[in-house]
């Protein structure tokens, strides 16, 4: 037990650790911003496409289907392998010579966006088709329709799946740690090398925690408050 | 106007969903500041009828021509007809994410092209003629069935349509709510506006209408003025169809 607590929380081990790692976390943070930006702006795109009308459009909705079964369905360690070591050795030049911070934003997004794509569809298909034929009715348009009746219903429905999907996107930051990107866990790895003591990972874990637990409660009561104003519409 | 002078014509139109036929060759017309009710059992093709007169449901046979224009063939900007058709439904389908007041001028603002400003003034207008104008920034889900429905009535007033179609507009309403929106039907009726109404309410229809049409399974049985329908029916089908209603209470 002694050594169990000596080798992970050392008063001595922990108080040392936080700066170092507080300098990695930010990394992580930075990751999860804007990586939750661009999945937030790309993954409703995809949705609204793979719902468009019409045979024309089929080839569009052929390639959003194609993205969202590939890219859900492809560990993120590998999609972080293949961008940050595989793209620099194409050198093409845009393409290939960007920092790992972007190529772990970029894998990051790549398959979170499959994830919240889906979370969007079923916001979007959620709503009554009778709200789409009142809308049409008035003389609004298709992209009236989608923008002012179909949307705001829509993305108030599943704000609580897209926040669950955000906890999920938060704690995978640390995943960008093998393609070379210095963020929390990496430096928590350095610390244990130079101190011999695990305390670096219980100051990343800490810090993770401390993180999304704000998040979840957030989630939480969105939900309660969704549940009270639903049964208080049946009374 | 088309050139025999009526509003709306309906030739020949048929519509199935698979192998389901729900209209049969139907001939309608409709004049100019007429009311005309459909009656007939549920499925019988009343909604579907309505639906089809602004196309959210497009015919597989026959034509169709509302005010001198042909909307069955050819290139229709659905939108533009659209504004010129104004539909209530029997659910309401009022948007619950908006106030009153946005549910009146979405469209208004976004088809019809008006300032927030004259829309807003448009709408609380209309608000004040049924005495609602104090729900104004109240969703939706706080009015009663009633007053919902008139809003949706006047949500589709306010495109100034030519032409109101009501789909059974008061047969999810509970009976002491229902004379409100009659009430409103009834005026509109007065103010000349051209409408058709699918409609359950007997001595409403005998009441308003100009014409009243039965339909049964897809095909119009018969049609003629209120008093002739009602009290002189000659068809079989019809007179069974109104003596159902009778012992049901509701003529």
């Amino acid at each position: 037990m002694g050594r169990f607590l000596h080798a992970f929380f050392s008063p001595l081990g922990l108080r040392r650790a936080v700066p170092q790692v507080w300098d990695g976390f930010q990394t992580n943070i930075k990751l999860m911003v804007v990586a939750e930006v661009l999945v937030l702006a790309l993954a409703l795109l995809i949705a609204i496409v793979r719902g468009l009308p019409g045979r024309s459009t089929f080839p569009l909705r052929a390639l959003a289907i194609a993205y969202t079964d590939f890219f859900r369905g492809t560990p993120l360690i590998l999609v972080a392998y293949v961008t940050a070591l595989g793209l620099p050795s194409l050198q093409l030049s845009f393409v290939s010579n960007q920092s790992l911070f972007v190529y772990g934003v970029l894998s990051l997004t790549l398959v979170y966006t499959a994830y919240v794509t889906e979370v969007y569809r079923a916001g979007i298909e959620s709503v009554h088709p009778s709200q789409r034929m009142a809308a049409r009715s008035l003389g609004l348009n298709y992209a009236q329709t989608l923008r002012y009746v179909i949307l705001p219903q829509a993305i108030r429905r599943v704000v609580p799946p897209l926040l669950n999907d955000f906890i999920g996107l938060q704690k995978d930051t640390a995943i960008i740690t093998v393609v070379g990107v210095t963020e929390a866990l990496a430096q928590a790895g350095f610390y244990s090398n130079d101190f011999f003591s695990y305390a670096g990972y219980m100051v990343a874990a800490i810090f993770f925690v401390l993180l999304t637990i704000p998040f979840a409660r957030f989630t939480d009561n969105l939900i309660k408050q969704r549940e009270r104003r639903e049964r208080a519409q049946l009374a | 106007m088309t050139e025999n002078g009526h509003f709306v014509t309906l030739a020949g139109v048929s519509k199935r969903f698979g192998n389901n036929e729900v209209l049969h060759t139907i001939d309608l017309s409709v004049d100019l500041h007429q009311v005309v009710c459909l009656i007939g059992a549920s499925g019988s093709g009343k909604s579907t009828l309505l639906r089809c007169l602004n196309l959210l449901e497009p015919v597989d046979a026959g034509t169709i021509v509302i005010d001198g224009q042909t909307i069955t063939n050819g290139p229709v900007d659905v939108n533009v007809l659209r504004r010129k058709i104004g539909i209530v439904f029997q659910a309401f389908n009022l948007f619950p994410h908006m106030t009153v007041l946005q549910n009146i001028t979405l469209a208004p603002r976004k088809a019809r092209g008006l300032t927030k400003a004259q829309a807003d003034a448009e709408a609380r207008e209309l608000l004040d003629r049924i005495g609602l104008v104090d729900k104004a920034n109240e969703f939706p889900d706080r009015l009663s069935g009633g007053q919902q429905q008139r809003v949706a009535i006047v949500r589709a007033l306010a495109m100034e349509p030519k032409l109101m179609l009501l789909d059974e507009i008061t047969s999810a309403l509970d009976p002491q709510l229902v004379s409100e929106v009659l009430n409103l039907v009834r005026e509109l009726a007065q103010t000349g506006m051209t409408m058709i109404l699918a409609t359950h309410e007997m001595s409403f229809a005998q009441e308003v209408a100009d014409k009243v049409c039965f339909l049964d399974a897809g095909v119009i049985c018969e049609e003629g003025p209120p008093q002739q329908i009602f009290t002189a029916p000659k068809e079989p089908r019809t007179r069974e169809f109104l003596s159902r209603i009778i012992e049901a209470g509701r003529l």
